[in-house]
């Protein structure tokens, strides 16, 4: 039986993805977001995971105005990296895992979350800045990645209590997958940010200590924030937190919080990031 | 139609990208999208105006577009994201378009995000914003 061993979120800063792109990681600014990496690396070489399952969103990369799905699950082979205005990412392409992709698309969509299906999509630094995060800059990534994107970008996006029941129907779809694989639960994205309008450049740290807080003890709190709330508090594209109610929603009710990091900024926005594992013997 | 108004419509110095404005802007979006390919970008620079007539964009549009007024790009229905590539095609880093649209300098706007960005106190609401201007006149 698969399992899920344990969930990580990390914010997705596109600059975060420069800074590597351009070996700028050693420099003062960079290295204080980056140092805070490195605990998760080694805790991502001592678990294992043996699949991924990515949440992000795309950045008007694969998905432009002419089509949003509000739930798209990759189901394909490979994942290249998209060109996202300086050439693609010179990040290994991400490679999926079909049949498992499969079975979850089969399994969520009969408990009622109506996925879209995709078999051909290039993936940005929503989700390839993560991973380098997670796994340094290797010249293939570690493990399969299953996709999965979330429409952040146009208003409304799903609601917090949304993205948590999904999680938990990705948590019965995974749990009833036959073959034994250790799979890991990824949120991307946040935290607070605004990068449009006048009021850009907003931070709440007040309001990002509070959600990690939440997220290891009361999630169920947190998927009762409305989107007004989130845009408000958090910046109007702070509203991507949704997003990591996903993976909580996958893991257990109680889980042991292994690992947090927090600091600002990161260009326009408060990069946070938290590790937690479901308790064995379950 | 008037726009309808909108809770979200009180967050100050905000547009937020939802159905509406989406419809409304999608030749905008359309149009920033198009500037992914380096065929596109060279036709948009050897003319411009001549350029967004392929795109469903109403006088108003094209102005903001022509002016670079981001913000009025996104009250007439441009999302952030598409409209970055425009500022990409232009030479710009994302933090020179974030600064332009904050009225302030990149070295302000910059120094801003060092010192842990916006603050949320005072930016809440179009209400709160206002208390708050008049708390410190007087």
């Amino acid at each position: 039986m698969a399992r899920i061993i344990a969930g990580a979120a990390t914010s997705h800063v596109p600059a975060i993805g420069a800074a590597i792109d351009n070996g700028r990681t050693g420099q003062p600014y960079w290295k204080r977001v980056f140092s805070g990496f490195e605990k998760s690396k080694q805790w991502m070489a001592d678990a294992r995971p043996e699949v991924i399952i990515g949440i992000y969103n795309d950045h008007a990369s694969a998905f432009s105005v002419e089509l949003v799905p509000t739930f798209a699950l990759g189901c394909a082979p490979e994942f290249p990296p998209a060109d996202e205005g300086w050439g693609p990412r010179p990040v290994p392409v991400v490679k999926g895992h079909p049949e498992l992709a499969a079975h979850i698309a089969q399994s969520v969509i009969l408990d009622e979350f109506d996925l879209t299906v995709v078999n051909k999509m290039e993936v940005d630094h929503g989700l390839t800045v993560p991973l380098n995060l997670l796994f340094g800059s290797p010249a293939e990534w570690p493990c399969p990645v299953i996709p999965l994107a979330v429409n952040v970008v146009l208003y409304p996006p799903p609601t917090g209590h949304r993205c948590f029941m999904l999680g938990r129907a990705l948590r019965k779809a995974i749990r009833s997958w036959p073959e034994d694989l250790r799979v890991l639960v990824l949120g991307t994205g946040g935290m607070s940010h605004q990068i449009s309008g006048p009021r850009a450049g907003l931070i709440n740290s007040r309001f990002d200590k509070a959600f990690l807080d939440n997220l290891s003890r009361d999630p169920k709190k947190l998927s009762r924030i409305p989107h007004l709330e989130y845009m408000r508090e958090a910046g109007a594209e702070g509203i991507e937190l949704v997003m990591w109610l996903i993976m909580r929603g996958a893991l257990d009710d109680k889980v042991d919080e292994v690992y947090r990091f927090y600091t600002v900024p990161a260009s326009n926005t408060a990069v946070g990031h938290i590790i937690l594992e479901n308790r064995r013997g379950k | 139609m008037p726009r309808k108004q909108q809770d979200y419509d009180d967050i100050p110095g905000t547009f937020v990208f939802d159905a509406e404005r989406s419809r409304q802007g999608y030749g905008i979006n359309m149009f920033c999208m198009s500037l992914m390919k380096d065929e596109n970008r060279k036709a948009f620079r050897a003319n411009e105006a001549e350029y967004l007539k392929r795109f469903p964009l109403t006088p108003e549009q094209t102005r903001a577009i022509l002016a670079r007024d981001y913000n009025r790009m996104l009250e007439l229905g441009g999302n952030i994201y598409f409209a970055a590539k425009l500022g990409a095609t232009d030479g710009h880093s994302f933090q020179h378009l974030a600064a332009l649209m904050t009225g302030m300098t990149q070295e302000a706007y910059a120094a801003m995000m060092l010192a842990g960005g916006r603050k949320v106190e005072g930016n809440r609401s179009r209400s709160e914003k206002t208390k708050t201007r008049k708390t410190k006149r007087g």
